[in-house]
């Protein structure tokens, strides 16, 4: 299947590092996979590292058995050359999917995480003790338990929003007809059902791989037909770290990349805690976890389909949480974004994440701050990008409706400068045209500009008085999108999935 | 092209906001094509009635844009481009239509006050009252109060607009009406101010007729003024 593909946003990449200081990161990832190497606690995976000239020997680790695992140089190099250098991830309108490049700086943004509450807002009026005729509406904020239901709805705002390109599940499904043979097969139909991007999610259970590539399989109109438009794809975070490969990710990581569809091998150490907290120590380890999984894959398969993930996070110094709206953030995954570039991996990266409990100005700093460097970066594809707040425990529909407005400006003041002869004859001519005029004014001829949609508008959620309304300006806004009809998946196919894949909500069916 | 045509095609014109053939309009694919400029003048060759084509093709165009903008389909730059059209092809037809004895909506003398240089909100006004129908007099920029009150004398024009940005420089208004006062014509001429730093406040402190915040307001208030 050839084009179209969402358009994203070309970006010249920024890049920290120069190319020793890339040479020296590189480097020490190796050696440390050389020395100590990784504690893996898969035996398949060990072996298969085994077999391909890796170094293994068990270790017994309080009561587990461990296979440590030191790698030579070369079976990395080679292992990451195999992986492919570009790859489509698939959507059920095929404008809406995402054609990634490692050698192409163009970025998409789209949701993340799995966040357990949903965070519902309300407008309420209060008046002043002192004049009972002032009054103010404040916005109220309720938190609910995640559902099906509330993933439907976020996935259906999701279609909604025009800026973001490709819909991780941001919500933990948590209704009392859930369990772990049916968590995978409804986060999967609660989302595809309601939008028709790129659906992406981490598998709660590998027993119901087969049964969500079926559900999938049948949306796309047969195994084929996924395989060539990849409309779901996995996220699988093998790595814990400090350098450990976790037992039944490891098998997910095999079963994934056996079924053919995409995945990430990603990896999300804190800085201070789980890596060191100094940017050379963090990125040298988070880069060798990245490296090792994606050999994972590479053994496993030559040529599988893989992102270079890397969430890197900075510890809290007050409390060693995840600090995520903060300078050394973007350090490590501007560097993490440019390791991928060099090694033509696509890349996995973050952004809009903070420590914002409710939307407001603390979130919209945090999330600034990282939105617009991580665009900068050039990062193929970034994550968590829409309605995290609290970290990543909380997902606000009305934060991801602000994300949007502030993504969507990011984007455009990315955008190619529009600098050629041509353009620059029409500004001689515009010049000598407004100054042989009365009024010496470029007013009119802004018009071309703007009616291509080269010039922005002003902030979507703007206040003209002397109180920020912005909250409520983009509920209302909110409110407009959820209005708009839904897109499902033709019903007679719905019907289909319903027969063949066991396990999905009833209510979950959408006519 | 016969008439009816034609003053259709300037209406149309003046609502794509192209003055002249090489511009381009509000629609893609225009450029080239006649403009107000071209079209007007081959009116007046065709002989159409120059009053004709102020009613049927300038002013009911001028509302159509209204209403656009009032219904947010055209931007700032859309309602100049077409204000501008109506001002050029009043230039082109002011002579006929003096042959013919017909007078603007009447003279407005506008300027930016003494020691102020800012001017494209004045010019934003200008262009908008010419293209309401206005006989626009535009002194420009850092004008003495001395050489408002000439030029009102001159023109006996009924309207003055001042505008200013600097608070340094909106005193220079007060100082324009205490003139027109002295030379014993403030009753004949309603004073507009307008900018930044002004307001409704001060215009009632200066002696001001009217507050405009914007070039719609001031076409509104002429046109409350005239009813």
């Amino acid at each position: 299947m050839k084009g179209p593909y969402r358009e994203g946003i070309m970006v010249k990449p920024y890049e920290r590092l120069d190319q020793d200081q890339l040479k020296w990161l590189d480097e020490a990832s190796l050696k440390i996979l050389d020395d100590p190497g990784v504690w893996c606690y898969n035996e398949r995976a060990a072996m298969l590292f085994k077999s391909h000239g890796a170094k293994v020997w068990e270790e017994k680790i309080t009561g587990s058995t461990c296979w440590r695992v030191s790698f030579p140089a070369g079976l990395i190099r080679e292992a990451i050359s195999k992986a492919p250098s570009r790859l489509v991830l698939g959507a059920r309108r095929p404008e809406n999917r995402l054609l990634l490049d490692a050698e192409v700086p163009r970025v998409y943004f789209g949701s993340g995480s799995e966040a357990n509450v949903w965070i519902e807002t309300e407008m309420e009026e209060f008046v002043s003790v002192n004049d009972g005729n002032r009054k103010v509406r404040v916005p109220r904020f309720k938190e609910l338990r995640g559902t099906t239901s509330l993933l439907s709805r976020a996935a259906r705002l999701c279609e909604q929003l025009d800026h973001l390109d490709f819909f991780i599940r941001p919500l933990n499904i948590q209704d009392p007809g859930i369990n772990a043979s049916n968590h995978d097969v409804n986060k999967f139909f609660a989302s595809l059902n309601n939008i028709t991007k790129h659906v992406q999610a981490g598998l709660t259970s590998l027993d119901k791989l087969n049964d969500v590539v079926r559900l999938a399989e049948i949306v796309a109109g047969g195994a084929e037909a996924l395989r060539e438009n990849p409309m779901i794809s996995f996220i699988t975070c093998v790595f814990k770290s400090p350098l450990q490969i976790v037992e039944d990710t490891a098998d997910k990581v095999f079963a994934i990349v056996e079924s053919g569809l995409p995945l990430v091998i990603s990896s999300s150490p804190q800085g201070g805690s789980s890596a060191p907290i100094q940017e050379a120590g963090m990125v040298a380890q988070i880069n060798a976890e990245s490296l090792a999984g994606i050999t994972l894959t590479q053994l496993i398969r030559e040529g599988a389909p893989v992102l270079y993930g890397s969430v890197p996070v900075r510890a809290r110094l007050d409390d060693l949480h995840d600090l995520y709206g903060c300078p050394e953030f973007n350090q490590y995954n501007i560097d993490c974004v440019q390791l991928a570039r060099h090694y033509k991996i696509p890349s996995y990266s973050t952004a809009g994440v903070g420590d914002a409990r409710v939307p407001g100005m603390q979130a919209l700093f945090e999330k600034m701050l990282t939105h617009l460097y991580m665009a900068m970066s050039g990062a193929q594809y970034i994550h968590y990008a829409f309605g995290l707040l609290d970290r990543t425990n909380s997902f606000c529909p009305l934060q991801a409706v602000l994300d949007n407005e502030q993504i969507g400006k990011v984007k455009h003041g990315l955008r190619d400068p529009k600098v050629s002869p041509s353009e620059m004859d029409d500004v001689l001519k515009m010049v000598k045209k407004v100054m042989a005029s009365s009024h010496r004014l470029y007013a009119r001829h802004a018009r071309k500009a703007m009616h291509s949609g080269d010039i922005s508008s002003p902030y979507r959620f703007e206040t003209k008085g002397m109180e920020d309304k912005v909250i409520e300006n983009a509920l209302n806004y909110m409110a407009e999108l959820e209005a708009r009809p839904a897109d499902h998946i033709d019903s007679a196919v719905q019907d289909r999935i319903f027969a063949e894949v066991p396990g999905i909500l009833p209510q979950l069916k959408q006519s | 092209m016969d008439k009816q045509e034609l003053l259709e095609k300037i209406a149309f014109n003046v609502v794509q906001g192209r003055v002249e053939a090489e511009d381009e309009g509000f629609d893609p694919g225009l450029e080239g094509q006649p403009a107000v400029v071209e079209l007007v003048k081959e009116a007046l060759n065709h002989g159409i009635d120059p009053k004709e084509i102020v009613m049927e093709s300038l002013t009911r165009s001028m509302e159509q844009v209204g209403e656009k903008f009032e219904r947010n389909e055209y931007l700032i730059p859309d309602m100049l481009a077409s204000a501008e059209c109506v001002g050029v092809a009043m230039d082109i037809l002011s002579p006929h239509l003096m042959k013919a004895g017909v007078e603007s909506k009447g003279k407005f003398v506008i300027a930016t006050v003494a020691g102020d240089l800012h001017d494209i909100g004045k010019n934003i006004v200008a262009i908008m009252l010419k293209g309401a129908g206005y006989g626009v007099i535009d002194l420009g920029t850092d004008v003495s109060a001395d050489r408002i009150v000439s030029a009102i004398q001159e023109n006996q024009a009924k309207f003055v607009g001042l505008s200013a940005l600097l608070t340094t420089t909106m005193r220079i208004m007060e100082e324009v009406v205490q003139k027109l006062e002295q030379a014993g014509i403030r009753n004949n001429v309603k004073v507009l101010i307008g900018g930044a730093p002004t307001s409704a406040e001060f215009a009632t402190q200066i002696g001001a007729d009217v507050y405009c915040k914007d070039a719609f307001q001031a076409i509104d208030t002429l046109k409350s003024l005239a009813a």
